[in-house]
C-alpha cells in the first residue's frame, strides 16, 4: 500500500512508521504544522507544535530512508480546534482537543489530503487496536486511545493504519531503541499541545478575559465565593476553588455545574454528583448495541455498565453504577468489552 | 557541477588541507597556510573584477549579508546620527530581510521596503524618489542582484548610481548572481557585494563580502581581525580555497552556460505553458532579464506543496518557495510584493537548470506534469 505516516516528531508515530516500512509499504512521512507561531527551541515542556518537534520527525524520516514534507495545517488548526476549545469552555462546556483534533484534522484534513495525493490510507502511533475495520482497546491498557479515536467514521477507519495496537509503551521504545531511533527516550508530551506551559485556565482567561461571577453552595444557595472566568471550572473539580465560606458540613466542595450565561458556578458534595443517567448526542455507531454493553466518559476514566435507549435523535444511558462528575462536552464511547460499539456526546 | 570542474575543485581543498595550518601563525605551516588565503583571495578578486584587498572571506552568504547591512549601517550611524533610514527592495533574501528587521527592532533603524513591478523589478525611479525624500538620513541601499525565486535580475548599476549620487553605500547580495550572469565590481559601481561558495560548485560553509576599501563597516564578529580586522576568526583554508577555484571556473564558463541554460529554459518555459494552459509564468519573460536556468510557474487550483510531493514521487525535484526556508511552506514574500493573491503564491513552483540539466531530464518533466497537475487539483483546498 502507499501510506501516508503522519510523523509528530515523537516515538510513537516514528515507530509507527517503521513497522509500516518493514510491513514493506511504500511510506511517506509528513509532520503536521499546527502552529500559526512555531515556538523556537524550547528545553523543558514540549508540545506538538514546537521546531523541535519537526527536526525529530525529519531524522525519524532520514533514519527509515523515507521522503519527508511539513504540511501546514495551523489555520484550520487555530479554527477547529483551538477556537472550539475555547468556545467549548465559554459554553460551560469540557472539550477534548486531542479527540477534536483527530476527526477533523489528522483523519478528515489529513486523510483527505492523502486520498486525493493518491495514498492509500494514514499511518498513525496511536494505541488502539484496529483489525478489519473493527477498532479496539491497545495492548496497554494504561496508553490506550481507542476513547479519542472512537469518533471516527467506518470510512474514516477505513482510510487508517494503526501498527501500534498489540504493543505495550515499553515495547515501543525498545523497538525505537532497536532501530536507532533518537526519539527512544523522548519523555511523551503532556495534554495539550497548543498550552505550552499547561496553564489552561491562563490559556483560557488570555483568551477569554475577566469574566468574574459568583460561586454559589447548591445545598444553602448562599454564595461561597468569587471567580474571575466560569470557563475555569470544570464538573467535578474539587481543587482550586478558594471558597471564602467553609462548607456547613466541613466535607470538601466540588464543582457541580457551570452556567455561562449567569456566571455561575455551582459547589456541593461529592455524592450529588454521582449520576445515574447520561443523555447524550451526536451517537456514532460502529457495530450493532448488544442488551447490555459498558461506556466510559472521559478519557482514561472509569468504565460503567449501562442499558442504552433511543432518546430523540440521542441517546439515554442508564449506569448500573453511578459516574461522578459527568461533564457535558466529553466523549461516550460504548464497549462492548475491549471492542468499540460506538461514540455520543454527553449532554 | 561539471565532473572536471569537480575535481579542480577537489584538488584545491585537498592541497590547502595537506598544506593545513593557522594562516594567522608566524611558523612555517602557518605561513603556507596564510600563502593558501592570499592566493585564493587573489584569484576571487581577479574573477570578480574587485581588488584583492576587497575580499573578506567569511562562512556564508548569510553571513555576508549580516556584515554588509548591520556593519554598514552601525557605521554609518556612528558617524551622523541622522542616518537611520535602510532603502531596500521589497524582495531580498531573508539573510538581508531578517537582518534590516533586526536593525529596525533593536537599534531603531527605520526601514523603506522598495515596490517592485510585477516581474519583479525595481525601478530606478523608485530609488531616486524614496532617496530625494532626504539624502541625509539614508544610511545604505541594500538589492539584491538576482533574485532566488524568480530570477528576476535587478538594474544593479543604476541603481547604485543613485545611491552614489549622495554618497550612500549600496550593498547587493549576488549569492545567485556569481556564475550564472557577468558580475563585474568595479564596472557595477557597488561598493559592497555578497556571494557564497555553494552555489557556484564551491564548497558549503564559506563565502565572502567585497567590500570597498573605503567603505567603513562595524564587524559582527570580534576578535583576533584576521580579515582586515572587520571579520575575525581562524578561516577554513580549504573551504575559501575551494571557494576562489570554484569561482574562477564559474565565471570562465558563465557566457557557455548562460546560453545553453536558458535556451533550455525557454524551452521548458513553453512546454510548460502549453502542456498546462492556464498555468502563469512568474518574473520576467526571460531574455537578459532573468537567471538563465530559473523557470518559476504558479498552478492555479494546485498548492505548490501537493505539486512538489507528487514531483518528487515521479523522480522530479522541484522547490515551492524559497530554498532556504525550512519546513513549512508559506506564500513567498517575493510573489506578493509581485502583487500575486496569496493563493497563487501558494500555488506556484520553481524549475532550476544547472550545469547537468539535459533536454531528456525537461521531456521527464513534460510527460508526468499534465497527470500531476490533474491530481493536484483535486486535493482539497486549506484554509
Ligand atoms: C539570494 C541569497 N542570499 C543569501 C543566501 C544565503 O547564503 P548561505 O546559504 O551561504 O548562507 C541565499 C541562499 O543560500 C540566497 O539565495
Amino acid at each position: 500500500m502507499r501510506l501516508l505516516a503522519a510523523l509528530s516528531g515523537g516515538v510513537d508515530s516514528a515507530v509507527a512508521a517503521a513497522l509500516a516500512v518493514e510491513a514493506g509499504h511504500d511510506v511517506t512521512g509528513v509532520h503536521l504544522a499546527l502552529s500559526t507561531s512555531p515556538a523556537t527551541l524550547r528545553s523543558g515542556s514540549r508540545g506538538c507544535c514546537s521546531k523541535e518537534d519537526a527536526r525529530d520527525a525529519s531524522r525519524v524520516a532520514d533514519v527509515l530512508g523515507i521522503p519527508y514534507y511539513v504540511w501546514d495545517f495551523a489555520e484550520q488548526f487555530r479554527a477547529d480546534v483551538v477556537d472550539d476549545f475555547v468556545a467549548e469552555y465559554a459554553a460551560g462546556r469540557t472539550p477534548n482537543p486531542c479527540l477534536r483534533c483527530n476527526e477533523r484534522i489528522k483523519f478528515t484534513a489529513v486523510l483527505d489530503r492523502a486520498l486525493a495525493l493518491g495514498f492509500d490510507a494514514v499511518v498513525t502511533g496511536h494505541h488502539a487496536r484496529l483489525e478489519h475495520g473493527v477498532l479496539s482497546r491497545s495492548a496497554d491498557a494504561g496508553k490506550d486511545q481507542s476513547y479519542v479515536l472512537a469518533v471516527l467514521t467506518p470510512q474514516q477507519l477505513a482510510g487508517t493504519v494503526l501498527p501500534l495496537g498489540h504493543l505495550t509503551k515499553a515495547r515501543v521504545r525498545e523497538l525505537a531503541a532497536e532501530r536507532g531511533l533518537g526519539v527512544a527516550d523522548k519523555p511523551d508530551s503532556h495534554d495539550v499541545c497548543f498550552i505550552a506551559d499547561g496553564d489552561t485556565a491562563g490559556f483560557l482567561r488570555s483568551h477569554l478575559g475577566s469574566q468574574p461571577g459568583p460561586v454559589v453552595d447548591a445545598l444553602t444557595g448562599a454564595v461561597v465565593g468569587a471567580h474571575d472566568g466560569a470557563y475555569g471550572y470544570t464538573v467535578g473539580q474539587r481543587r482550586g476553588l478558594a471558597l471564602s465560606v467553609p462548607a456547613a458540613d466541613g466535607r470538601p466542595r466540588y464543582v457541580l455545574s457551570v452556567e455561562p450565561v449567569s456566571r455561575t458556578v455551582t459547589v456541593g458534595p461529592g455524592e450529588a454528583l454521582d449520576v445515574h443517567e447520561v443523555r447524550c448526542t451526536r451517537p456514532l455507531l460502529h457495530a450493532p448495541l448488544p442488551a447490555s454493553c459498558a461506556v466510559q466518559l472521559r478519557a482514561h476514566g472509569a468504565v460503567h455498565d449501562c442499558v442504552v435507549r433511543q432518546d430523540g435523535d440521542g441517546w439515554r444511558l442508564s449506569l448500573a453504577t453511578p459516574a461522578r462528575g459527568v461533564a457535558p462536552g466529553q466523549a461516550a464511547v460504548l464497549y462492548d468489552g475491549d471492542r468499540v460499539l460506538a461514540s455520543a456526546t454527553s449532554a | 557541477m561539471l565532473r572536471e570542474a569537480v575535481e579542480t575543485v577537489t584538488a584545491a581543498v585537498t592541497a590547502a588541507l595537506t598544506a593545513a595550518g593557522n594562516a594567522s601563525s608566524l611558523h612555517t605551516a602557518g605561513r603556507r597556510a596564510r600563502r593558501v588565503v592570499e592566493e585564493s583571495r587573489e584569484q576571487l578578486a581577479a574573477a570578480l573584477g574587485a581588488r584583492p584587498s576587497e575580499v573578506v572571506f567569511c562562512g556564508s552568504g548569510t553571513e555576508s549579508d549580516n556584515l554588509a547591512v548591520k556593519g554598514i549601517w552601525w557605521a554609518r550611524r556612528a558617524a551622523d546620527p541622522r542616518r537611520t533610514r535602510i532603502l531596500a527592495s521589497a524582495v531580498e533574501h531573508h539573510a538581508v530581510l531578517d537582518a534590516v528587521e533586526w536593525l529596525a527592532t533593536h537599534e531603531g533603524a527605520t526601514v523603506e521596503w522598495l515596490p517592485v513591478d510585477r516581474d519583479g523589478r525595481l525601478h530606478p525611479d523608485v530609488l531616486r524618489e524614496a532617496v530625494e525624500r532626504d539624502p541625509s538620513d539614508v544610511a545604505l541601499v541594500t538589492v539584491m542582484w538576482a533574485n532566488n525565486e524568480v530570477g528576476t535580475v535587478q538594474p544593479v548599476r543604476r541603481l547604485a548610481e543613485i545611491a552614489h549620487e549622495h554618497g550612500i553605500p549600496f550593498h547587493s547580495d549576488a549569492v545567485q548572481a556569481v556564475g550564472q550572469l557577468p558580475v563585474d565590481v568595479a564596472t557595477s559601481g557597488v561598493d559592497a557585494l555578497t556571494l557564497t561558495g555553494h552555489k557556484f560548485g564551491g564548497p558549503l560553509g564559506v563565502g565572502a563580502l567585497v567590500l570597498g576599501r573605503d567603505i567603513a563597516c562595524v564587524p559582527l564578529l570580534h576578535g583576533g581581525g584576521q580579515e582586515r580586522d572587520v571579520r575575525s576568526g581562524t578561516l577554513d583554508t580549504p573551504a575559501v580555497a575551494g571557494l576562489a577555484v570554484a569561482a574562477t571556473l564559474a565565471v570562465e564558463r558563465q557566457p557557455e552556460l548562460h546560453a545553453r541554460l536558458s535556451g533550455l529554459r525557454d524551452d521548458l518555459v513553453r512546454r510548460v505553458l502549453t502542456a498546462v494552459p492556464d498555468a502563469v509564468l512568474n518574473g520576467p519573460a526571460g531574455g537578459v532579464d532573468r537567471l538563465p536556468g530559473n523557470a518559476h510557474f504558479s498552478f492555479p487550483g494546485c498548492e505548490g506543496d501537493s505539486l512538489l510531493l507528487l514531483l518528487d514521487a515521479r523522480g522530479v525535484e522541484v522547490s515551492t518557495g524559497s530554498a532556504c526556508s525550512s519546513g513549512v511552506a508559506r506564500p513567498s514574500h517575493v510573489l506578493l510584493a509581485m502583487g500575486a493573491a496569496e493563493d497563487d503564491a501558494r500555488s506556484s513552483l520553481r524549475f532550476s537548470l544547472g550545469h547537468t540539466s539535459t533536454t531528456a531530464e525537461v521531456d521527464a518533466l513534460l510527460e508526468v506534469l499534465p497527470g500531476v497537475v490533474e491530481r493536484a487539483r483535486s486535493v482539497p483546498a486549506r484554509r
